[in-house]
């Protein structure tokens, strides 16, 4: 990517508000608004995805043309003079939010989305508190709750179409669609199936994309309350490299601030008997998954190796790539392995019974609470699934304000040391890019044997979509490629069908920028998300506690080192293939 | 959505005149809406199973060509039967009770409003208006016209259709 060097991009001169400023050609009214410090609502756009003009809070005046023009869409021109905040700009955008609530189901009060709505904000911005100012027919959509990672819910629905739009252009799913016409028009899946009879694939992208509640994850707290405060139940909490980057954000605190210390603090102050790093497990997978990559390339595996840390991509490949399951790695994702390891090693270390352990995972992601329901992910026996309870991000947001617990008040203190070491390997797994370079420090060392010089494997990272790199590693040509977005995922793998593209090794984020960007991440408004890169903020907080590790590579860990010398043996051995290594399910089938 | 019960009624040759037409206009821009207007002409609607063999020759999303399908009120989702029961919600036969004759036709037939019968006689709708609002309530089963209607003659009705 080229830096984009203002003066060789033609301007033109416009004049917003009757102030004079100069933007780039072809940009829309509303960007170039942004540049000179005036901000327009908008309720439908969301940059590079969806911009259909169809929600009309982006409108504005513009000098000559008799009709208001929406932002979002409409380009300026040299001399162009737009006026964004006139009374009869206002009077539209009053008109319509009345017109959007004369059908939406205002259950405000218990609305998951109370504070973080985008409609509300707008409505109290613009003074609309008659509720019923146009009385009328409405539709009685019921919520479908089949799915075990998300609700939709149509009767808040506005139609502005960004969750079809995530689901179709960044992911390449299009499990939901419009479908009907005129007012029976409504967001579903084809034949209004249930959502969990579709090819979703849980990334949970729609939920972050939605202005309002008519899509939210699936509620599991209580589980973990009714645990806590259960007696015999030994509770124990794993976190993701990215909760870490985005938690501050439920609190106030700035993009991109890594809370990790406070985080554990509220933790250990909810209740947790045991407060763990999944990062931990993430050094554990960079072992096995290592190791497996080594093996096949010297004994003619498939390859490319395909990283499987992300049960989005998972379901994905088995759904429309079913031909590329030989090439995903068999290691379960850190999530899956951390539980195994905890009902196991840290069970019997513990001197209790697995079966009153009760593993409890904070990840920034709605499809890990899939994948906690998978076969072939009980590594402590037979019914003793791997992980409890999969909460999000915001989940773990709201507890701690149901705890009464001050966040920013709290002190910073060091996760529980029995599974919770990790090295700056384990932090990056929640950038695209990160997986493959924790990997490529361990694989470059195991395979020469030497220490390697720089660890930073800076080609695959930053929030492109598609990354890619050759290594020389002990004389042999690594081609890797790292990518996010699993619309990025059909283009590469079609391409590798064809015989376009060839790697050796890829690693697959479902979501794009990477778990930091994941459906479990709190939310940030689209007035947010258009203009600044939300995953790029939040990556660079964990790239920051990477840099500043003594510990940057997986099998440096001193605990990784103790649980093979004294449980695992070696990776790949069959302990490690029993507890860490999973099967999958080909889908293709499914409608 | 689900409304009656039959299995799609396609044949091999059905299909085969789908995908050769599929085959020849796959360029076209904007074939969806096309491909469904020849997928009705052949079997008579666009069933799922039909969307689907759209969707997979275009390599689309199922979720897009369901879009289009509903979008447009000329498409049937639902088959028709060999006897085509039209009864009319008009005003003139409204007044006169044509709805309680559609909810009687609903009843004895077991379908709901545009549904079809599981053995694939009879298929019902409603429709505006039949130009002889002077025998209300008025219904047509094919093209045969029934007006005055009390009820009581329904089951007479019904069985001259085969």
């Amino acid at each position: 990517m080229k830096n984009v060097n203002v003066n060789t991009v033609d301007m033109v001169n416009i004049k917003i508000n009757g102030i004079a400023c100069r933007a780039p050609a072809g940009s829309t009214i509303l960007d170039a608004a942004h540049s000179a410090g005036i901000a327009i609502p908008t309720l439908c756009y969301l940059k590079e995805l969806n911009s259909i003009g169809a929600c009309r809070m982006c409108v504005v005046e513009v000098k000559g043309v008799k009709n208001l023009v929406a932002s979002c869409v409409y380009p300026i021109a040299e001399g162009m003079e737009i006026w964004t905040n006139t009374e009869r700009v206002q009077s539209s955008r009053r008109t319509n939010l009345k017109l959007i609530l004369s059908i939406h189901n205002q259950t405000c009060l218990t609305c998951n989305r109370s504070g973080v709505c985008e409609l509300q904000r707008l409505c109290r911005e613009y003074g609309v508190d008659n509720q019923m100012a146009f009385e009328g027919e409405k539709i009685d959509y019921q919520p479908d709750e089949s799915a075990v990672h998300m609700v939709r819910d149509n009767s808040k629905c506005i139609m502005c179409r960004r969750c079809e739009a995530v689901c179709s252009l960044a992911q390449g799913v299009s499990c939901i669609g419009s479908s009907g016409r005129g007012f029976a028009t409504h967001i579903g899946p084809s034949f209004d199936a249930p959502l969990n009879t579709t090819q979703c694939i849980h990334c949970g992208q729609c939920i972050i994309a939605c202005p309002t509640g008519a899509l939210y994850e699936k509620d599991n707290t209580s589980e973990v309350w009714n645990a806590i405060n259960s007696p015999d139940k030994y509770v124990i909490v794993q976190t993701a490299p990215s909760v870490r980057a985005g938690l501050g954000e439920m609190f106030s605190l700035p993009l991109g601030t890594n809370v990790e210390g406070k985080m554990v603090a509220a933790l250990r102050r909810m209740g947790f008997d045991g407060v763990f790093d999944t990062d931990f497990a993430a050094d554990l997978t960079i072992m096995e998954e290592a190791s497996e990559f080594l093996r096949r390339v010297q004994d003619g595996g498939s390859l490319p190796l395909i990283t499987s840390c992300c049960p989005g991509w998972v379901k994905f490949c088995e759904t429309f790539f079913p031909d590329f399951i030989p090439n995903l790695s068999t290691c379960k994702s850190p999530q899956q392995m951390f539980g195994a390891m905890a009902k196991t090693y840290y069970a019997q270390k513990l001197g209790i019974d697995p079966q009153k352990l009760f593993v409890v995972s904070v990840m920034p992601c709605t499809a890990k609470k899939f994948e906690i329901t998978r076969e072939d992910e009980c590594g402590a026996g037979a019914g003793i699934p791997d992980v409890d309870v999969a909460l999000t991000t915001r989940e773990l947001g709201a507890m701690i304000r149901r705890a009464g617990l001050l966040f920013e008040e709290l002190p910073e203190e060091e996760f529980d040391s029995a599974l919770g070491i990790a090295t700056g390997a384990g932090h990056i797994f929640g950038a695209s890019g990160g997986v493959m370079e924790a990997a490529l420090r361990t694989a470059a060392e195991l395979l020469t044997g030497k220490e390697l010089k720089s660890v930073e494997f800076t080609e695959v990272r930053g929030a492109h979509g598609i990354k890619e790199a050759t290594y020389e590693i002990a004389g042999r040509e690594i081609r890797v490629c790292a990518l996010s977005g699993t619309q990025n995922a059909r283009r590469v793998l079609e391409d590798i069908r064809s015989g376009k593209r060839r790697y050796d090794f890829i690693e697959i984020m479902a979501c794009p920028g990477g778990c930091v960007n994941g459906g479990g991440q709190p939310l940030q408004p689209s007035v947010v998300r258009n203009f600044r890169s939300v995953s790029a903020v939040r990556a660079r907080a964990l790239y920051q506690e990477d840099s500043n590790m003594p510990l940057r590579k997986s099998h440096l860990n001193p605990l990784i080192r103790e649980v093979y010398q004294s449980f695992l043996e070696k990776p790949g051995s069959e302990t490690a293939h029993h507890l860490l290594h999973t099967t999958y399910v080909n889908r293709s089938g499914q409608p | 959505m689900k409304k009656t019960s039959v299995p799609i009624y396609g044949t091999k040759e059905q299909t085969q005149a789908l995908l050769d037409w599929l085959e020849e206009n796959r360029e076209m821009p904007g074939v969806a809406l096309p491909a469904l207007q020849k997928a009705q002409e052949i079997y008579g609607y666009v069933p799922r199973e039909v969307q689907q063999i759209i969707a997979d020759f275009l390599n689309k999303p199922l979720t897009e060509i369901y879009g289009v399908a509903t979008f447009y009120s000329q498409f049937n989702l639902e088959p028709k039967g060999r006897n085509r029961i039209s009864v009319c919600l008009g005003t003139a036969c409204y007044i006169k009770g044509s709805n309680r004759i559609y909810q009687l036709l609903q009843e004895k037939l077991g379908v709901e409003d545009g549904g079809c019968t599981a053995d694939g006689r009879f298929s019902l709708d409603a429709c505006r208006c039949l130009g002889c609002c002077g025998m209300a309530p008025v219904m047509m089963v094919n093209d045969d016209v029934y007006g005055n209607l009390t009820g009581e003659e329904l089951d007479a009705i019904l069985a001259k259709y085969q």
